[in-house]
């Protein structure tokens, strides 16, 4: 049992929470992330950890709430639980040892990206952001990732920051030169758009892939990604890659296999009882 | 063996076969001649005393004969439902050189569940505690066997699993139609009463590696099975609607999608669901896919009948509840919509020709003979490798060339004290084979802890996941 110690809503749809994993806590590095499953007939999905207190014992999830999981998960409060988490799963994101570093968050993305500039910047990364969402409400970590460097925030309706996708600041960042590596995280179509900005570019591009997952050990395929032509399991040789070499369609494609099934899922979610924020 | 009706079972997911009566397993005990050179022993992986068994059975002596037959496998109202019988014991049963081999299984399951069903099942006496430690990768049959010898040799256990539920494939793979789970849940609570630790979400090779698990006991053992499932590598892999039998029967199984109008896990049904494979694997997953609700369910096999290595008994319960069969087919391509939805698995007639190394017909495609198997799910259940994940980790490991751990004769691998069986070694296998390398593994590990010196071990840290 995994004990949520503190929660807060970073936006109307996006739930932070903290959580008590100890060991996780403890060995986590950027990149990683656990399996959740709340318990009983709960379905078991992937969350990225976006952060960590070690001394507390505690990882930090965020939750976008896009179907029934989410929004059950999302409806916990602190002193509740969470059954089962398992991890930290997939490899550490390939931290550069020195140079500068742009990442690129898109939404929920965001909390992804967090603890990759966290990694650069201890290693003394010169480390620059573009976050974007599509309205002021949807933007998060922003101090956090302004404590790491500077940051560009875009909003798709102008509510705040630059009006736009990130794609169009990183655009501009990467014509201003002397950047090493991009790290991208966010929609598929926000990760193939930079990664399609790069390429030409020659900029090293990471990526980070979030395939509908099962048990998160490389048991099911389920989560199976085609990358420079082969077939690779996201849980367990991912879940970042090289964006120039993925294959999004495919991955964008795959992603809705179980749509009509979460649409459902969560209509009924947030009519029963499990409504935001409440029991 | 008494079953549910075709017609009912193949609509619900509760228990095929109904086991026997008391009075007809007396009856068939009876058949048995206990015989001095008792062949079926031999054909059995781990030589359970069968005929000593079936004597106390026909003596009326029920504890005893649980008793017995328990001291040889602690598991046998699984065994006795998942065995393929008809190619080990019951194969050479000298009963069956004329006529019917006595039904051993069918007597090893109906003393399992009485054992199961009565306090006065014997407990198997303890050792007192050695104060060593031994941990265990992988709570599928392999690393419970191995726990609850240890166990019983007096050594503290702690299993490391990395699913949220103990069983490995028992659980997650083989349905509740064929092996109800309650069965898993009482023999876990029984390690666990039995001072076993089980500690589910923790993943070897993540959550901890190898070097620390060795650091931590005085001896590990390794039983992460064959977890990998092995695509074919034809167009259309990757459309919506393909599954690996894995990942279908752990939507099904484990997580129990559809069990109820609140499972959160999604399920595709199809109302066509084409399997491809002959094993139990493919089975499970066509006649899953007929219980939830597939009009037509295939199984597409590149050999006949006869070649199918499933347990014969599932291939019949199969045919009962109307699964078609494509025998002679290779699928060679996996046909989609304009949007990606499987429409059909397109597939090319094979004939038998030379025996291969393993004595099998070779089979060969007949040029121009492709035909198409319409269906809206595909099920890929070709077989399964080694999964990387544990090993990737620890280099230092020695592997074979499929990627299987490889152990000496007493199943203890490269590195001292670290020992591995069930399908990581041996490929995919069986459950009794996975047993029997939990018991010998045991066993070698308690030779191992008795040398007068043991290896230095780290103080030891709390381990919780
Ligand atoms: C659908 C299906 C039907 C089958 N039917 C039959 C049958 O009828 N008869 C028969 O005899 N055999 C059958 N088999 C084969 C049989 O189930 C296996 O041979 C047997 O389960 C192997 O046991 P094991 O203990 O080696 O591994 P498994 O049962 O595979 O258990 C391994 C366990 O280790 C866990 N694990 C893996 N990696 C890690 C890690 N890094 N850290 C922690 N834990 C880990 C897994 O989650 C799993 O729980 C079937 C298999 C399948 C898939
Ligand atoms: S071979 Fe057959 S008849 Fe002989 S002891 Fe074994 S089960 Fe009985
Ligand atoms: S989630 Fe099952 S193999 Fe990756």
């Amino acid at each position: 049992m995994h004990k949520i110690i503190a929660k807060a809503s970073l936006s109307p749809q996006i739930i932070r929470l903290d959580v008590a994993a100890v060991r996780i806590a403890r060995i986590r590095q950027p990149g990683q992330f656990v399996i959740v499953h709340r318990g009983g007939d709960a379905e078991r999905i992937p969350l990225t950890i976006a952060d960590a207190d070690a001394e507390a014992g505690t990882i930090t999830l965020v939750i976008q709430v896009a179907g029934q999981s989410t929004c059950e998960l999302a409806a916990l409060n602190p002193g509740e639980a969470i059954a089962n988490i398992a991890g930290p799963l997939g490899h550490p994101t390939e931290l550069i040892a020195a140079g500068r570093a742009l990442c690129i968050g898109g939404g929920v993305g965001v909390a992804v990206v967090h603890p990759i500039a966290q990694g650069l910047k201890r290693r003394g990364v010169t480390v620059s952001s573009i976050i974007g969402g599509r309205t002021r409400e949807a933007i998060i970590f922003e101090p956090e990732l302004r404590r790491l460097g500077e940051v560009i925030v875009c909003t798709d309706d102008g509510s705040y920051g630059r009006r736009g996708f990130v794609t169009d600041a990183a655009r501009d960042a990467l014509a201003a030169g002397g950047i090493d590596i991009v790290y991208a995280v966010g929609p598929v179509p926000m990760m193939r758009a930079v990664a399609n900005l790069t390429r030409p570019l020659g900029v090293r591009t990471i990526v980070s892939l979030n395939p509908i997952m099962v048990d998160g050990t490389g048991m099911c395929g389920g989560c199976r990604v085609s990358v420079g032509g082969q077939t690779r399991f996201a849980c367990v040789d991912g879940p970042e890659f090289d964006g120039h070499a993925v294959d999004f369609e495919q991955l964008m494609d795959r992603l809705t296999t179980y749509r009509d099934f979460e649409q459902r899922a969560l209509a009924a979610c947030q009519e029963g009882d499990c409504k935001l924020g409440r029991r | 063996m008494p079953a549910q009706a075709p017609e009912v079972r193949r609509a619900n997911f509760a228990e095929v076969n109904l086991g026997l009566p008391e009075r007809i397993a007396l009856l068939e005990a009876e058949r048995c001649l206990l015989c001095k050179d008792p062949k079926c022993v031999a054909g059995c992986p781990v030589g359970i005393n069968i005929p000593r068994f079936i004597q106390l059975l026909t003596e009326g002596k029920l504890p005893e004969a649980a008793h017995c037959l328990l001291n040889d496998n602690p598991l046998p109202a699984v065994t006795g439902r998942v065995c393929p019988q008809e190619t080990q014991c019951e194969l050479e049963c000298i009963r069956g050189y004329k006529g019917l081999p006595v039904a051993i299984g069918h007597l090893e399951r109906f003393l399992g569940d009485w054992a199961r069903g009565h306090a006065q099942r014997p407990a198997l006496e303890a050792a007192p505690p050695t104060g060593k430690q031994v941990g265990i990768v992988g709570a599928g049959p392999g690393g419970l066997t191995a726990a609850g010898e240890l166990a019983r040799l007096g050594h503290q256990v702690t299993v490391f699993e990395a699913l949220h539920k103990p069983g490995g494939v028992l659980v997650y793979g083989i349905p509740e139609f064929r092996l109800p789970k309650q069965i898993v849940r009482e023999e876990v609570a029984r390690l666990e009463r039995a001072g076993v630790k089980i500690l589910c979400n923790t993943v070897i090779g993540r959550t901890y590696t190898l070097a620390e698990l060795r650091a931590r006991f005085d001896a590990v053992f390794i039983a992460n099975g064959a977890g990998l499932p092995v695509f074919m590598n034809i167009p259309g892999e990757n459309l919506k609607g393909v599954y690996s039998a894995n990942e279908y029967l752990t939507r099904a199984n484990l997580m129990g999608a559809r069990r109820s109008a609140r499972a959160g896990t999604p399920i595709l049904t199809g109302r066509r669901v084409a399997t491809i494979g002959g094993g139990n694997v493919a089975l499970d997953a066509v006649r899953t896919a007929k219980r939830l609700g597939a009009e037509s369910a295939t199984i597409v096999y590149r050999r006949t009948r006869k070649e199918m290595p499933a347990r014969a008994e599932e291939v019949l319960h199969a045919e009962e509840e109307g699964i078609q069969f494509e025998f002679l087919a290779a699928p060679v391509a996996i046909q989609g919509d304009a949007r990606n939805w499987v429409t059909g698995l397109q597939c090319v007639r094979m004939e038998l020709g030379e025996p291969d190394a393993s004595g099998r017909a070779r089979p060969r495609a007949i040029p121009g003979s492709e035909f198409l198997v319409p269906c809206e799910v595909v099920i890929v259940a070709i077989g399964t490798r080694a999964n990387p994940l544990l090993a990737g980790t620890c280099p230092e490991l020695k592997l074979d060339s499929r990627g299987g751990i490889a152990v000496d004769e007493q199943g203890m691998t490269n590195l001292p004290g670290v020992f591995a069986g069930g399908d990581i070694v041996r490929g995919a296998a069986t459950v009794i084979l996975a047993m029997g390398d939990g018991k010998r593994a045991a066993r070698a590990i308690h030779e191992y802890l008795r040398r007068p010196v043991s290896p230095a071990r780290a103080p030891a840290e709390r381990i919780t996941p």
